[in-house]
């Protein structure tokens, strides 16, 4: 009874929220990814990004709210999702024709498309706050819990109680989905096999005729589709704040860095490893050993590794040790 | 002459707009803006010194900006000796112990061969030292902040001029630039970008939870002043003669003696904030001269030849025998170094050390747009660059209102978008400042005053 207490109790405060979090970082880290390894750059709009898309889904679902549409049990801003990536993905060709597209027919070195990308953000950031303002935004609606601690308390009997939220649920579903199909695309597709020939080798792709302009359309689409739907699932979880997704960015390029940037995989793993990381790292397993440990033995502090504090520190150490030791990342990303 | 023309035109417009925002704002924000400038030009003139001269971009400078203000409270606040006395040895020996691990890792490292045996005993000594630093500090952490958390907490510093954590803060960015320099130079260009913009945001979350340090993010306030101090100065008698005689012609149109020494008290408080911000800048002008004239040298100099060699073909500086890693490694440290000391001097200007303020946004990006706009590898470029982004940062909000209300002056007060227009005016910066940088980046990308290289 004890052990299924405890593992209830790790549940319900790690691996479940790490899980969440794992998704939400996964979909930006493939993002960041994406682009590093189609556009070649490193895109310190990333979190802008994210939080530009996240802002339509927020406007469209005070607007669907106010004429009553709503989408049953589930939060209404799932139904906006279509509308937002529409238009986050023509801010992001915007974008691409009027600020990148120069730099890339110029070919011009990663380092000055990062630059760029930094222009970019302060742009955005400054379109983001001039619309919606800084201020925090929940936007959930709907049911708010699968299952309740006192439900599953009465359910089994047990003395702990298992919290999953409605929004937990939702990111780890969409998350499977959205990669599912993400992965298919560029597997089994003729599309997507040829974007990931021009991310090996440009010049061997464009000798066997594959169009650049259409190998570059096609990532932003992707792109914008991910970074919407990360930043949503994002603010559904915890509230949507622009400032936040500005600070994201960061544990979402360790994400990339790790898993080893420029190859999909390795950024979905990553978002994992970082996540799991972070909470494993800075959760007090007191309650845990509590169940576990004879009486005698029960641990008088928080048996706590690293105050929750650190928890941004911990991602940036991860991918400090990773690019020291291993700088292609965990999976073979790009060489550095 | 005619060869730097265009530097004194820049520097001109730029001191007029300053000049400017004195007579129609006022001139104490008109110098708060000067300050500033000058503390972000010292910024500039590291970064500058990072990626013009070298091609090294560096991502981290908040992280260094941080330190420097570190230095400051570390330095000048009056040591805490009920702190000391509660935990002042744990804290001690947790110290010995770091330098005895970093020692023995050392010894490890050259003395014993590359075999999995030595990553053992590193990783060993590592766990063993972290476990021991954890049992011993833990509890005086806990007592030294428990000493009157509301005034202290702390361990408090040396008490020693404040003028001396200037160079402190160098000393400290330097020591962070060195381990950064060894983790993170080999790396390609935006991965050393992110590297360093992640280890920054690892140091300053250390100096914001660590409350025994500095406090963490309840703030030091009231840091000492290298200038005097208003409340002083406004009871000087040789201060008030000094503001009586410049303000005579003023003074003498009061009808009453009563009404006469109002208008003089009020004088009095404006020019006591005016004289302290003019003895910072004349502190901060100092400062920026000598690091200008140390950094033109070296840049001139076979040194700073041999670096723009480095930067422009490494394969064909290390065949030509230069040794890239340590020049790197080098020039990197002596970057962070001047940002340091830009971090100590603004802490010093504002009196009060804010961990909490320290973001990515404000202490790097804007700093690095001041680089590109102003002209990467031109001292003077780098410096004008700091000047205009901070004049733009600042009055961006201003200029925005004027436009705002001159663009809707036809809409009623009432109208919601100008309402809403108004109240977001003060994010307008950003916008002027990205547009300023990708405008600056399209077409003319070497910066407002580009790079000159001497030939002889």
């Amino acid at each position: 009874m004890d052990l299924i207490n405890a593992v209830i109790v790790l549940l319900n405060y790690t691996i479940i929220p790490a899980l969440t979090y794992g998704s939400q970082l996964a979909l930006g880290a493939i993002f960041v990814t994406l682009i590093y390894g189609i556009l070649r750059f490193a895109n310190f709009a990333t979190g802008d990004m994210m939080s530009f898309g996240t802002m339509f889904a927020v406007l469209f679902t005070y607007y669907f709210q106010s004429i009553g549409i709503n989408f049953g049990f589930l939060p209404t801003a799932l139904l906006t999702i279509p509308f937002a990536i529409f238009m986050m993905i023509l801010y992001m060709l915007l974008i691409d024709q009027t600020v990148f597209k120069y730099y890339r027919i110029k070919k011009s070195p990663p380092v000055q498309l990062a630059m760029v990308s930094v222009g970019v953000m302060f742009v955005t950031q400054a379109i983001i706050r001039i619309i919606i303002g800084p201020t925090d935004r929940r936007f959930l609606d709907g049911e708010k819990f699968i299952i309740k601690a006192t439900e599953f308390k009465e359910m089994t009997g047990l003395a702990e109680g298992l919290t999953i939220k409605s929004t937990q649920m939702i990111t780890i579903v969409v998350t499977i989905i959205v990669v599912a199909i993400m992965f298919w695309f560029l597997n089994k597709t003729k599309t997507g096999t040829s974007m990931r020939a021009y991310s090996d080798n440009e010049d061997l792709a464009l000798l066997s005729g594959i169009d650049p302009k259409k190998v570059v359309l096609i990532t932003w689409i992707i792109a914008g589709i991910l970074a919407t739907i990360g930043g949503i699932l994002y603010g559904l979880d915890k509230s949507y704040r622009p400032f936040v997704y500005f600070n994201n960015m960061l544990p979402i390029f360790a994400a990339a860095i790790v898993g080893g940037i420029g190859n999909p995989y390795g950024a979905f793993f990553g978002g994992y490893v970082i996540a799991f990381a972070e909470i494993f790292l800075t959760y007090a397993y007191k309650r845990f050993l509590v169940y576990l440990l004879p009486e005698s033995l029960e641990p008088n502090s928080l048996m706590q590794l690293l105050s929750t504090d650190y928890k941004f520190a911990i991602s940036f150490s991860i991918l400090v040790i990773v690019l020291i030791f291993r700088p292609s990342g965990i999976f073979e990303g790009k060489r550095i | 002459m005619r060869n730097y023309l265009n530097i004194i035109i820049a520097y001109s417009i730029m001191m007029l707009l300053i000049i400017l925002v004195g007579i129609f704002q006022s001139w104490s924000i008109a110098l708060t803006i000067f300050n500033y400038c000058m503390i972000s030009a010292v910024m500039t003139l590291g970064a500058n010194i990072q990626w013009g001269y070298a091609g090294l971009i560096n991502f981290g400078i908040m992280g260094y900006t941080a330190l420097g203000g570190l230095a400051v409270v570390l330095v000048s606040v009056a040591p805490v000796p009920e702190a000391w006395s509660v935990g002042g040895v744990n804290m001690m020996t947790c110290l010995a112990i770091i330098i005895l691990m970093i020692f023995s890792t050392r010894y490890i490292l050259k003395n014993i061969q590359k075999s999995n045996k030595r990553n053992y005993l590193i990783a060993g000594i590592i766990i063993v030292g972290l476990i021991l630093i954890k049992i011993i500090a833990g509890p005086a952490i806990e007592q030294i902040e428990a000493v009157d958390p509301a005034k202290t907490g702390f361990l408090g510093g040396l008490g020693l001029p404040v003028l001396f954590s200037w160079i402190v803060g160098g000393l400290f960015a330097a020591g962070l630039a060195f381990i950064v320099g060894k983790v993170a130079l080999g790396l390609r260009a935006d991965y050393l970008a992110i590297a360093t913009l992640l280890i920054a945001e690892i140091v300053v979350s250390i100096i914001k939870h660590e409350d025994w340090l500095a406090r963490g993010v309840k703030n030091v306030i009231g840091l000492k002043r290298p200038a005097p101090y208003e409340i002083d100065l406004q009871t000087s008698p040789w201060f008030i003669n000094l503001v009586e005689k410049f303000h005579l012609a003023k003074l003498d149109l009061a009808n009453s003696l009563s009404e006469r020494q109002d208008i003089l008290n009020q004088l009095v408080i404006d020019a006591s904030s005016v004289y302290v911000k003019l003895c910072f800048a004349g502190m901060f002008l100092v400062v920026v001269i000598i690091l200008l004239i140390i950094t033109q040298k070296a840049l001139y100099s076979p040194w700073g030849r041999m670096m723009r060699a480095i930067r422009d073909n490494e394969e064909a500086a290390s065949a030509m025998g230069k040794n890239v890693v340590k020049q790197h490694l080098f020039i990197f440290i002596l970057g962070s170094a001047i940002v340091g000391i830009a971090g100590a001097m603004m802490v010093t200007n504002d009196g009060l050390f804010t961990p909490g303020s320290y973001r990515p946004m404000r202490y790097t990006f804007v700093i690095w747009v001041m680089v590109i706009v102003g002209g990467t590898g031109n001292n003077f470029g780098a410096i004008l660059g700091g000047f205009v982004v901070w004049f733009l940062w600042v009055e961006a909000a201003p200029i925005a209102l004027f436009f705002i209300n001159l663009f809707t002056a036809h809409l009623p007060e009432t109208n919601e978008i100008k309402i809403h227009l108004i109240n977001s005016a003060p994010y307008f910066r950003f916008l002027l400042v990205g547009i300023g940088l990708l405008l600056i980046m399209r077409f003319r990308p070497q910066g407002i005053i580009p790079e000159k290289i001497i030939k002889q």
